[in-house]
């Protein structure tokens, strides 16, 4: 039951980064590709109707945490305090950033909330992978399950570690790139013209960029979190996750060459979701290791809801994000899959 | 009290103070958003559809701060309230749970389609996408009063060998008899929260003498609703609540009231000032017999005073508990008497020509926030010092790792990202009633 609860969340939390991570990368390529007000807008329309409905997943996933693992949900979000107050900030200034530029026509008033857009953007796709950089890495937990971590401290990854070290840089850098390169995928889908010739452009090279990362980061972490690799070897099964991200990552290549932009972001899904399987895959049964003694960590067994809590929310999770589904399939295929005109009154 | 805790407290007052400024307007309108589609259906009429789009509008905004300043209070129940989120996730985190996967994703979804969709939806279709983003808001409203009165009165749980709060019963929790009431007593406070709004700005409308036909459905429609939800605040449901109070925290009841010593025939306290160093209420002005009158429906019952109670069980804060408390019904009363006098002025068609009684009602745009306000401290402040009533101190319930210099930083941040927010949103809805409905 804890494992099956383990996969949802990772389910929710990996539907959270393919979805929204479209709409962050769009916001991290918005200066660079658009760079007038009629391109701009078009960037913005390419993601108007989705990114507040792709936050939603950040809400479900986070609910969906706090229900099943409650221990686990107290003590990470209390140890990562000061980073989380900064991504909740980064947060709201990305969504006023969206939703209240188009309200004055103003040459002081538009650049400012693009700047805001792109800034909260690449620092939040940054903090994302640094935060997965931690969790991978793990923390200095005590007895009591409880730790906090200070932004960072010396920039080493054993003992007194802080969120920011060499490592959870790199899985940032990684997934600012990727973000980069999953953003830019979908707003060449959508968009026509320059904006699309640009971000073709941009996912080509950031395209390079994440394979490079790639591999290092893979040949970090399997250093710094032997269970990664151990848990791989173990679960042979497991494999295919790591194999579905080269194949992705290939694809996106090849697709990226021929100008099929939809079918290169699909493949960008692949990728992302192929990675995030592999660390989750890697960490099991542990939620959130201890970078000292490892007996410390948090498993799922340790950090689970009750058994009868777990079997009841299971009832209802299950039927209500189908619903959920639902609504989405509903809701795209009448605004269609097709190019998406600004909603908003432009005024 | 160790300052950390104090400081956790204020964060989460902070925050929750600012954030339902916000959901108690989108809730009510949402109620009265699908009146107006209604009536616009029926009657074929565009100034109907006209006026359900402009407060489409209005409901865009105040909805979307809504989420943006909701994220944060999911986030602080781990960040903040570490102790409290363990101890006690396995049953609060199923009905914040069931918030995300039930309401949200209906909110956001046909929120889209309710503003985006008009001209691509039939009339019926899109009446059906405000219907169900009324659903969806009320649905929200529902989790989140039912986590919150089981915080008030913990029901459907067992304890575990290590302490953890486990949940036994799913269905004792949502149908908490604490929840019921507050639920109602609060949506209404939604509904009265909006007519109120409605038709102050049609008020505003009248009196400038523009969109004059839009402002006489808003004074119409909010009368109409504002009168029977008021209504409905006193009785049953504030009496209920009242009753909720009386039987499950009676040392909160005696605090509201001001009420000192136990006594037969309690008076009821309409003003005078709680005095803790005396432990009286000065310069009282009573009923007699009032408060034993209705609270048990005999005029000689007797209701425990604060006397009655240890007191390292009296809430922490009694005066400002007395006076958000009275703040709450006094303000009630008013909204009582202002929308009998509406509705009568209405009746008579009398109302949209009556100039200086439409100055009242646009001025009176404030007042709900300041009661619904006032009920949530009364509900939060009179629970304390219990976290879960009876069961978990709010000092055992904070994040004890994270320092009080670091609240204080997170508290300070979003003081400051709270103030840009609120000037962004006056702009923008100061901008769209410029715009006036019947633009385009």
């Amino acid at each position: 039951m804890e494992t099956l609860w383990f996969c949802l969340v990772a389910v929710a939390l990996a539907a959270y980064v393919v979805l929204d991570g479209f709409d962050l990368g769009a916001g991290i390529i918005h200066l660079g590709v658009a760079r007038n007000d009629e391109e701009r807008k078009q960037v913005l329309a390419a993601i108007g109707p989705y990114w507040d409905g792709n936050e939603v997943w950040l809400l479900a996933a986070g609910g969906t945490l706090f229900m099943a693992f409650p221990s686990l949900y107290s003590s990470a979000f209390s140890g990562f305090y000061l980073p989380l107050m900064m991504v909740l900030w980064l947060l709201m200034l990305r969504g006023i950033a969206i939703e209240f530029r188009g309200h004055i026509d103003s040459p002081v008033w538009k650049p400012l909330w693009d700047v805001v857009f792109t800034g909260a953007s690449a620092l939040l796709a940054i903090f994302f992978g640094a935060a997965l950089g931690n969790v991978v890495r793990g923390v200095s937990l005590n007895a009591k399950g409880e730790f906090f971590l200070p932004l960072w401290t010396n920039f080493g990854v054993k003992g007194e570690v802080g969120i920011l070290d060499w490592y959870t840089i790199t899985v940032g850098l990684l997934a600012y790139v990727t973000l980069t390169q999953h953003g830019a995928l979908w707003v060449a889908w959508k968009t026509q013209g320059e904006v699309q010739r640009r971000s073709r452009r941009v996912a080509r090279i950031a395209w390079w960029t994440v394979v490079a990362l790639t591999i290092l980061t893979t040949a970090m972490t399997l250093n710094i979190q032997p269970q990664v690799g151990a848990n791989l070897r173990l679960h042979l099964w497991g494999s295919i996750f790591p194999i579905i991200s080269v194949v992705s990552l290939v694809g996106t290549w090849i697709f990226l060459r021929r100008s099929q932009d939809l079918r290169a972001f699909l493949c960008s899904c692949g990728f992302i979701a192929g990675m995030l399987a592999s660390a989750a895959l890697g960490l099991y049964p542990y939620v959130l290791p201890s970078s000292g003694d490892p007996s410390l960590g948090l498993t799922i067994e340790r950090t689970a809801a009750g058994p009868y809590g777990l079997r009841m929310g299971l009832m209802w999770w299950i039927p209500g994000m189908l619903l959920a589904a639902g609504y989405f399939v509903f809701l795209y295929r009448h605004f269609g899959v097709a190019r998406f005109s600004p909603p908003r009154d432009e005024a | 009290m160790d300052s950390a805790i104090l400081l956790h407290r204020l964060h989460f007052a902070f925050t929750i103070t600012f954030h339902y400024l916000f959901p108690q307007l989108t809730m009510g309108l949402a109620l009265l958003i699908v009146i107006l589609k209604t009536v616009a259906l029926r009657k074929n009429d565009q100034l109907y559809h006209a006026a359900a789009r402009f407060w489409g509008k209005i409901f865009a905004i105040n909805f979307a701060m809504g989420v943006v300043t909701g994220i944060p209070m999911e986030f602080q129940f781990g960040t903040n309230w570490a102790g409290f989120s363990k101890a006690a996730g396995g049953v609060i985190g199923q009905t914040l749970a069931m918030e995300g996967v039930f309401s949200f994703f209906m909110e956001s979804a046909f929120l889209g389609l309710f503003i985006f969709g008009e001209k691509r939806l039939s009339p019926r279709a899109h009446w059906a996408s405000a219907f169900l983003v009324f659903l969806g808001s009320w649905l929200s409203g529902f989790f989140i009063i039912a986590t919150d009165a089981w915080m008030q009165h913990p029901v459907g749980y067992s304890l575990a060998s290590n302490g953890a709060i486990q949940l036994d019963n799913i269905w004792a929790v949502l149908l908490n008899p604490w929840a019921f009431w507050q639920y109602l007593h609060n949506m209404i406070a939604s509904v009265v929260t909006a007519s109120f709004v409605m038709m102050s700005l049609g008020a505003f409308y009248l009196l400038q003498g523009r969109s004059t036909q839009s402002g006489r459905i808003f004074v119409r429609t909010g009368v109409v609703a504002g009168c029977i939800a008021s209504a409905l605040m006193i009785f049953p449901t504030g009496d209920r609540q009242g009753k909720n109070v009386a039987t499950y925290q009676a040392v909160t009841l005696a605090a509201m009231e001001g009420l000192f010593e136990s006594i037969e025939g309690a008076p009821i306290a309409i003003l005078g000032q709680p005095d803790m160093e005396k432990m009286r209420l000065d310069n009282p002005l009573v009923v007699p017999k009032a408060l034993s009158f209705l609270t048990y429906q005999r005029w000689e019952a007797e209701v425990k005073g604060l006397n009655a109670f240890p007191k390292a069980q009296w809430p922490d804060n009694i005066p400002l508990l007395y006076y958000s408390y009275h703040i709450m019904v006094g303000l009630g009363t008013i909204f009582i008497a202002i929308m009998a006098v509406s509705t009568l002025l209405l009746w008579t068609g009398r109302l949209y020509g009556a100039r200086g009684w439409l100055w009242v009602t646009m001025l009176s745009l404030p007042f709900p926030y300041i009661a619904t306000t006032a009920g949530w401290i009364t509900a939060e402040v009179g629970r304390q010092p219990w976290l879960i009533y009876g069961l978990m101190r709010t000092d055992q319930g904070a994040s004890m790792n994270v320092s009080a210099g670091n609240a204080l930083f997170s508290l300070i941040g979003f003081m400051g990202m709270y103030t840009l927010l609120s000037v962004l949103f006056l702009f923008l809805v100061g901008h769209e009633i410029a715009h006036g409905p019947e633009a385009e």
